[in-house]
């Protein structure tokens, strides 16, 4: 492998009530792609990347970052990570901007979050309360947070609910300008990703193994 | 990411403050609740000014109690549901310092407007001329006991959908130290003795509260809200 | 470091079988202390210079008060080492502790009321110790009620374990609080408080009912704790075997 792995899992593992959720051998995230994670509902897509973000801890296992445990470099692994899920986070009766304020986390140019805005088509809706937007619409204030983050790895879980053709479209090269930066993306969705350099890893929780077996 | 570790408690603060300011509606409920549910004692017990004079303080810390404890279910739950709880569990800062920004905004919005108002109800109640500062006092100090017992309530129910119930039943025995010495207060005053002693005892709480709280509500919120 | 040992005390498998071979003894030793201390306390015990026979419920007001303290600071201890060792073994303790621990406390809440109606007259006075006796049954109920709140095992666990633990910190100022608001309030004309000193004679079988009841408290707990091991462990292969070959026996009786 000529890129340096980013994250690199080894023998992961994580049980709920004695049903192994996730189990994974081997993982390497490098810099410069973007990893989709596939896998049948309840198979233990989002659990992975939770445990990925440290929201949970595994049963047995590391992660870790750039060659360190991610529980010994936590701040600065958390600090270098961006995680949208299936809820965005945002917040319905702030508007568009304060929500993007509030999520950056620090001192944020009201010219930056516009702008961010404005090439995720929201151009106008900036000082609208989100319970007014669409679904659609609240789900690219939210991603609208990539545009403004420094952060290197982008957890995305399915971040294509909600979203229309174009919206699509428009995360996709997202991505891959991410990517090409030096960063790095995993994402779990359904969607065939129309992206370069796009590599598979297929999830399949215990549970649903012996289930077909 | 946040420059100092007090950032996290400002930027809660504010959030909260700004969100409640944005549903008054909702945040103000409380507060009318207090109201309301003191009026219907005169109704339940008897009108006469000296039966309510004797009763005034305990209705009126019965009360705000309840206020604050029905109000403090929502603090975690609307960031648990839209996913901002989780959010700020895997941010890089101090988990501590916006719990105790969030708590502070839930007492700012509960807990001051029912010492605020505490006043009117002991005119209404016939509380005697002396109640009324070690009445707002402690009130003052006492809510915010509540509001930060109640958050680690709040917390420990955050995943479960009908937690309000719950949430009651774990609080409450929590808050008996708090009504004994907050209406032991008011009743001193009345009593022409040194109402500053139980206030003083309420202070002391109010500081533990303050220093034990939000770490546990910290580690609960790591511990459970993930499920 | 050498934790092994610490580790296989946490086994549930060995906790099963050790308790196994242990329980019956110490079921027989429960029994024959609480026969005694009954049968003595009850029957051959002096009477009481005022309140005549009826301050005999002591023998089981005061063992289960003792122990209805005592079980809480034992689930929550077993809950902080579930919580710092993330051993299974105790939150299942834990668990087990909560309804025996509420148990106890309303026996000790019920033989109170029924020693105050010939005594003072009433079944209910809002006394110090009584209050505090009722904030802990009121803690117990916290407890239970939010252990089985959560689907999820490990969540419930944890989530009771804090709570436990933070009843723990707040018992002592509860019990401060309630008595300083006691004296707040005390009417003169009834007073609670029993003669400081017991006759030897009636301290006697007391101690023979706590030493009793301590001994049937651990019981109680190996019993639900053995329960509980069985419920979350079916799984195991070990369980599978226990049950086969207690399946088995059933069907050679026949």
């Amino acid at each position: 492998m000529g890129n340096p792995s980013l994250i690199s899992i080894e023998n992961l593992r994580f049980e709920r009530d004695d049903t192994t959720v996730v189990s994974c051998d081997q993982l390497h995230v490098n810099v410069g792609e973007i990893l989709q994670i596939e896998g049948p509902n309840g198979s233990g897509k989002t659990t992975l990347l939770r445990l990925l973000t440290t929201a949970i801890q595994p049963q047995e296992g590391t992660i870790l970052y750039c060659g360190k445990s991610i529980a010994e470099c936590r701040f600065e692994y958390l600090s270098d990570i961006l995680f949208i899920g299936h809820q965005s986070a945002v917040k319905l009766t702030l508007t568009a901007e304060e929500n993007l304020a509030w999520m950056a986390e620090s001192e944020l140019s009201s010219a930056a979050s516009l702008r961010a805005l404005e090439s995720l088509g929201l151009a106008g809706y900036s000082d609208i309360p989100c319970y007014k937007l669409s679904a659609g619409q609240q789900r690219r204030v939210a991603l609208a947070r990539l545009l403004l983050s420094d952060a290197r790895l982008w957890y995305l879980d399915e971040p294509f609910t909600a979203i229309d053709r174009d919206g699509v479209k428009l995360l996709e090269r997202c991505m891959e300008d991410h990517v090409s930066s030096g960063g790095a993306v995993v994402v779990s969705t359904h969607q065939d990703l129309d992206v370069q350099d796009v590599r598979h890893y297929s999830v399949l929780g215990e549970s649903l193994l012996r289930a077909y077996s | 990411m946040r420059k100092y570790t007090s950032d996290g408690f400002y930027a809660y603060l504010r959030r909260d403050l700004l969100q409640s300011h944005r549903r008054l509606g909702e945040a103000a409920s409380p507060l009318i609740f207090f109201v309301m549910a003191s009026t219907l004692v005169p109704l339940g017990i008897t009108p006469d000014p000296a039966s309510l004079a004797e009763i005034a303080s305990g209705i009126i810390w019965v009360f705000a109690l309840l206020a604050t404890m029905l109000s403090v279910g929502g603090l975690f739950a609307g960031d648990y549901q839209d996913g901002s709880l989780e959010q700020l569990l895997i941010s890089p800062q101090v988990l501590v310092m916006p719990v105790l920004g969030k708590v502070t905004a839930h007492w700012l919005i509960t807990g001051l407007p029912l010492t605020l108002v505490s006043p009117l109800l002991g005119l209404m109640l016939f509380l005697p001329e002396a109640g009324y500062l070690p009445m707002t006092a402690s009130l003052a100090l006492g809510t915010a006991c509540l509001s930060l017992l109640g958050a680690v309530g709040a917390a420990l129910t955050v995943s479960l959908q009908k937690g309000g119930m719950l949430l009651a039943l774990i609080v409450m025995p929590l808050y008996m130290p708090v009504i004994i010495f907050g209406a032991a207060t008011v009743q001193y005053g009345i009593d022409g003795l040194a109402w500053t002693a139980p206030l003083a005892i309420l202070g002391a709480m109010l500081a533990a509260a303050i220093a034990l709280c939000p770490l546990a509500i910290a580690s609960v919120l790591r511990l459970t809200s993930i499920n | 470091m050498n934790w092994v040992w610490f580790y296989r005390l946490g086994s549930p498998l060995w906790f099963y079988q050790t308790t196994t071979r242990w329980l019956p003894w110490l079921s027989l030793l429960a029994f024959m202390l609480l026969a005694t201390g009954l049968v003595w306390g009850l029957g051959f015990a002096p009477q009481d210079a005022k309140q005549g026979n009826s301050f005999r419920i002591i023998y089981m007001h005061v063992p289960a008060s003792f122990l209805a303290l005592v079980g809480y600071f034992l689930m929550a201890a077993a809950g902080a080492i579930g919580l710092i060792w993330k051993m299974k073994l105790s939150y299942m303790v834990m668990k087990a502790a909560a309804p025996i621990g509420a148990a106890l406390t309303f026996l000790a809440l019920f033989t109170g009321a029924v020693w105050g109606k010939p005594t003072w007259g009433s079944y209910w006075v809002w006394d110090a110790r009584i209050t505090s006796m009722l904030i802990l049954l009121f803690l117990y109920f916290g407890v239970l009620a939010l252990q089985y709140a959560f689907h999820n095992e490990e969540a419930s666990n944890k989530a009771s374990a804090v709570l436990a633990l933070v009843g723990t910190v707040n018992i002592p100022i509860i019990y401060k609080s309630v008595d300083w608001w006691y004296t707040l309030h005390q009417p003169s004309t009834i007073k609670l408080t029993s003669a400081p000193s017991m006759h030897p004679d009636m301290f006697q079988p007391l101690l023979v009912m706590i030493l009793g009841f301590y001994c049937f408290y651990v019981v109680a707990l190996c019993l639900f704790t053995r329960v509980e091991i069985l419920r979350r462990e079916r799984k195991t292969t070990w369980v599978g075997d226990l049950i086969g070959s207690s399946n088995n026996a059933v069907e050679g009786e026949k």
